[in-house]
């Protein structure tokens, strides 16, 4: 054993929930894109094909075929990811983890001090390591809104297309404008996560990327580090 | 701090996992007698297709509908993926107006039919205004008009054990003519049963078009578009999952 401070930052419950997630949403972003491929338009409304008015036309040629087999992986992937999240939330609720963890202080909610963070975080200001050992004002409002408004968002947006689900409630699609604005939608919601994903990651760089990835795995953070 | 392997931890651990196994067995038990295991249901994949296709049949029931549109919804635009048939035997009947077209009913049935195109259009007609929706993405709403399939096989009486309903296309040569490729496929009972499932041999008010499938289509309204099989010939009841699928994609459609 080294004589190196330990700290426990994560529970086991974030620490497999956030693995399975990021493996999940690997897959549903690849299998995703094999899908987005076949069609590489996006509409408004509930119809749209080829000859018809288009929202968007994403500059990738027509490929015939890699919906058929990614469909399937895709499906797969979503629901490890559901499964997943149930569990994250529950355990969250039932742990101190979204109260301690995630929602902010109520004297953190003005708006001039998360100006501040936000400033700090803009400006690539480095932190005591040893001074927070929580998350800010800010990255508790990034990781809520994630958990509690991008990923049900995500899922409602891919339920809508679903001809099942809409059977039984169809205000999943009639709420957003129809069948293809929820497609159009869905594709909204994961360019969103992507840029948290990419935002995150540029963050963890600031006090060590490795050490961060560490203590997601471990629950460890060396030398009181704080992880993001 | 590793805890020495006692035999009280032994036995729990043994005792849980037998628990858990027999849990999941009887699980899969009661969900395959309750109709919520599909076909496709072995693999990787089978276990994300079970999961859809069982939640979906807990939820949807027999009877929850489509979304039904308004005439005035109706697409200018109907796209398909691949022309019609270009073979000799198509090309006939089309010229035909299809009189020597017939449809067969058979399997788990308790009297097999031949309908013609004529009888079928003198059984109980109705009309449905329905989103169709590619797994690729795009999408249109059309007016399908037809016979309830449930309507064809209250006439040829469906025997109790029936489970599936396979259709299966007349022969559909590529675009090179050699490869005969015959795309059949199956749905359950809940939607073979279904009040939105048709015969449709017509569309948007006129006879169904050679490329939409003529002279008639199954029309699902719970599913994507691969699922609505064109160009049917023979229609058979049967209980068994290995008779399924020689397509490709998944079985259900529903999501």
């Amino acid at each position: 054993m080294s004589d190196e401070p330990k700290a426990s930052r994560h529970s086991v419950l974030v620490r497999l929930t956030h693995w399975t997630v990021v493996l999940s949403v690997l897959g549903l972003l690849v299998t995703g894109i094999g899908i987005l491929i076949s069609h590489p338009r996006l509409y408004w409304g509930e119809t749209g094909s080829i000859g018809t008015e288009s929202l968007v036309d994403l500059p990738i040629p027509f490929t015939i075929g890699p919906s058929v087999w990614n469909r399937p992986f895709h499906f797969l992937f979503a629901w490890i990811l559901v499964l997943t999240g149930l569990v994250y939330v529950a355990g969250g609720f039932l742990t101190p983890h979204v109260r301690n963890d995630l929602l902010p202080a109520r004297t953190d909610l003005r708006v001039n001090h998360i100006k501040r963070v936000l400033l700090e975080h803009v400006r690539w200001r480095q932190h005591d390591v040893h001074v927070a050992r929580s998350y800010n004002v800010v990255q508790r409002l990034a990781y809520l809104s994630v958990v509690f408004v991008l990923f049900p968002s995500i899922v409602w947006t891919g339920l809508a297309m679903s001809f099942g689900m809409t059977s039984v409630f169809p205000t999943l699609a009639t709420a957003l404008g129809g069948h293809q604005s929820a497609r159009t939608l869905h594709v909204v919601c994961v360019v969103l996560l992507l840029l948290f994903a990419i935002v995150h990651v540029v963050m963890l760089g600031r006090e060590g990327f490795w050490s961060n990835v560490r203590a997601m795995i471990t629950g460890h953070a060396p030398y009181g580090g704080r992880a993001r | 701090m590793r805890r020495p392997l006692t035999r009280r931890t032994f036995l729990t651990a043994g005792l849980a996992t037998a628990a858990g196994a027999s849990g999941l067995g009887a699980a899969i038990y009661s969900a395959d007698r309750y109709g919520l295991i599909p076909p496709d249901h072995s693999g990787v994949v089978g276990i994300g297709e079970t999961l859809t296709y069982a939640t979906q049949r807990l939820l949807t029931s027999r009877h929850s509908l489509a979304r039904e549109f308004t005439r005035r919804d109706i697409s200018k635009v109907a796209p398909v993926n691949g022309p019609h048939p270009r073979d000799e035997k198509y090309v006939s009947l089309l010229a035909d107006g299809f009189r020597d077209w017939r449809l067969s009913i058979e399997g788990l049935v308790s009297r097999s039919l031949t309908l013609s195109l004529d009888e079928l259009k003198r059984l109980p007609q109705e009309s449905h205004v329905l989103l169709h929706a590619c797994e690729e993405g795009w999408s249109y709403i059309a007016e399908w008009t037809g016979v309830r399939l449930a309507s064809v096989l209250a006439l040829a009486g469906i025997r109790p054990e029936a489970r599936y309903v396979v259709f299966e296309p007349f022969a559909n040569p590529n675009q090179s003519g050699s490869v005969v490729r015959v795309l059949w496929d199956s749905i359950d009972m809940a939607d073979a049963l279904h009040a939105q499932t048709l015969l449709a041999y017509g569309m948007n008010g006129e006879t169904l078009p050679p490329d939409h499938g003529a002279p008639v289509r199954l029309r699902l309204g719970r599913h994507l578009g691969y699922k609505n099989t064109k160009y049917l010939s023979r229609i058979i009841v049967t209980e068994r999952r290995d008779y399924y699928r020689k397509s490709r994609g998944t079985w259900y459609g529903g999501i």
